[in-house]
């Protein structure tokens, strides 16, 4: 693998592919829109109404509220990996379009950076719907603080995205993504502050969470809905950058071994 | 157009292409033919900068490849052995979506496309979804999407595996059209028959190796006899140990066939009347028998 390890060339020509991807998805907006959103929304309402009605406020918020930006975090992470996972897997193995790119003068670099790109508009739109709820149902502090929440989001687009084209890259099949959403995934929604404190949790097991991507996320993310400057913002940024560079460099590695060999 | 001094690729501890030396002259069509894995499909994605040459140098429309791969592909359209049109797409918008990859405007690419539909046989077929097309119609989009850029030289990695003879013929026609247009094609083939046909000259590849390299009938005409006797039936045995190797210039015998190459297949026939048990097939030699020849009859899978 070292061997195909490399600083990425990157180049404007990744743009034909995130437009490809935009293309196809514009045809199926509507239900992609309705299936992709209509899931973090409904735990959100539900588990914050429903659940929140017999708690006392957390970490000095209703608890409708603190979900609110655990959400924002965590259905952003869902949609770049979903899309990473799924959606690149069946364009690179299953029907060879990323081969057919590659035909044409773009490289591997830069139909990967199309693809993460797509993630990151992916993960765009999910945060703007949740942020449209958090508007309309009045839970942020102050709304100029809430528009933070869209670079924010991005940012945690491209951080899971390159991630998950790490998991795209080393997948024999569809059934493989599971190890990634039990061991990864899933753990960290719950080690990393969506659903409770990080605070609930063992000491060792907070030390674990100050590490995870998705911690970083949600500690931008939590003190802009409520109308607050996030501590340490350039820490959880770079962190967020460099998770999701360091797996779009590796996937790029691992990638070129797999199709390019 | 294409050169290739010295091409070598390794995986681990197995040469694919050994020191492989390629000319192609523009305006010809050029066949690559060999067995499975004899490196066919390794040296196009050589030639295309897809991937590294361990040793060797290329260069494909005067520009060093892989190291400007990039400019390079702008010149060459690509027909793959697997077809990797676009699904979500239907046929119109794969033209035009293959377009952009080439940094072509949409308006440019709108341009040509009633061209390239003609071109395949699918103008009535326009806006079908890729599900819906037969194989032959896929390869002909595949062929048309090749063509998007209107580049020089064009790569086809077996173009008509699979297809039936209509389809086939139909692909035939679509290749000799390119070629009386000037375009220098690179073809990849089983067919030997395609490769008679269509090619100008055609090199035979074995284990990563260049074994003969020429025009069809240069190749026929140098390498074998030029006919052919199959004999088989009853009685073969006893009848090639007694008669075949004084009436053939060379035989083989393959399973329950005996192959009689010679120049005086009269004599050949004359002997076979005399034993009514044994059953023949006349025929000119073929670019099949010296394929056969030099690259024996083993199967490589």
């Amino acid at each position: 693998m070292t061997r195909h390890l490399r600083f990425p060339r990157l180049s404007w020509r990744f743009i034909p592919v995130w437009q490809r991807n935009y293309l196809v998805w514009k045809k199926l907006a509507i239900p992609s829109i309705l299936g992709n959103l209509a899931d973090p929304m409904l735990y959100m309402l539900g588990l914050g109404y429903g659940l929140g009605s017999l708690l006392p406020d957390v970490a000095g918020m209703p608890y409708l509220t603190f979900l609110a930006a655990g959400t924002v975090a965590y259905s952003t992470m869902n949609a770049a990996t979903f899309e990473v996972l799924y959606s690149s897997f069946s364009r690179m193995h299953v029907q060879r379009t990323w081969d057919a790119i590659m035909n044409a003068p773009l490289t591997l670099d830069d139909v990967m950076l199309g693809e993460l790109t797509w993630a990151v508009s992916k993960s765009l739109l999910s945060g703007l719907a949740i942020l449209a709820v958090i508007w309309g149902l009045g839970l942020y502090g102050s709304f100029w603080m809430t528009l933070w929440i869209i670079p924010v989001v991005a940012l945690v687009g491209f951080c899971f995205g390159g991630m998950g084209l790490v998991m795209n890259a080393v997948s024999p099949s569809y059934d493989f993504f599971l190890y990634y959403f039990t061991l990864v995934i899933t753990p960290m929604v719950l080690l990393c502050g969506v659903f409770f404190p990080v605070s609930q949790l063992p000491p060792l097991l907070q030390g674990v969470s100050a590490w995870l991507p998705l911690t970083h996320a949600v500690d931008l993310a939590r003190p802009l809905v409520l109308g607050k400057t996030p501590d340490d913002i350039v820490r959880h940024a770079a962190a967020l950058c460099a998770y999701g560079f360091a797996g779009y460099v590796i996937a790029l590695a691992l990638t070129r071994r797999r199709l390019l060999k | 157009m294409l050169s290739a001094h010295g091409l070598t690729k390794r995986y681990g501890d197995i040469e694919v292409v050994r020191g492989l030396d390629l000319h192609v002259r523009r305006g010809e069509c050029f066949g690559l033919l060999g067995p499975n894995g004899a490196g066919k499909t390794t040296t196009l994605r050589l030639l295309l900068g897809l991937i590294e040459p361990d040793a060797g140098t290329i260069e494909l429309a005067g520009i060093a490849v892989p190291q400007h791969a990039r400019e390079a592909r702008m010149k060459v359209g690509v027909v793959p052995q697997m077809d990797n049109l676009d699904p979500d797409f239907s046929v119109r918008e794969n033209l035009l979506a293959y377009g952009r990859y080439f940094g072509m405007s949409k308006a440019a690419v709108a341009a040509r496309v009633p061209e390239l539909l003609e071109f395949a046989g699918l103008a009535s077929k326009a806006d079908a979804q890729i599900a819906q097309l037969s194989g032959g119609m896929k390869r002909r989009l595949t062929l048309a999407r090749a063509l998007v850029h209107d580049p020089e030289l064009l790569f086809l990695d077996e173009p008509t595996t699979g297809l039936d003879p209509q389809a086939r013929h139909l692909i035939w026609q679509g290749l000799r059209r390119l070629i009386a247009a000037g375009k220098t094609i690179v073809l990849t083939t089983h067919f030997m028959e395609e490769a008679e046909r269509l090619t100008d000259r055609l090199a035979i590849l074995d284990h990563g190796r260049l074994v003969t390299e020429g025009a069809p009938r240069a190749l026929i005409e140098s390498h074998i006899e030029p006919a052919v006797v199959e004999v088989y039936g009853e009685g073969l045995e006893a009848w090639m140990r007694a008669h075949a190797g004084g009436v053939c210039q060379r035989f083989e015998s393959v399973g329950e066939t005996l192959f009689c190459y010679t120049g005086d297949a009269e004599r050949v026939i004359d002997a076979l009347k005399q034993v009514p048990a044994l059953r023949y097939l006349h025929r000119p030699s073929n670019l099949e028998d010296v394929f056969l020849k030099l690259t024996g009859r083993d199967l490589r899978d």
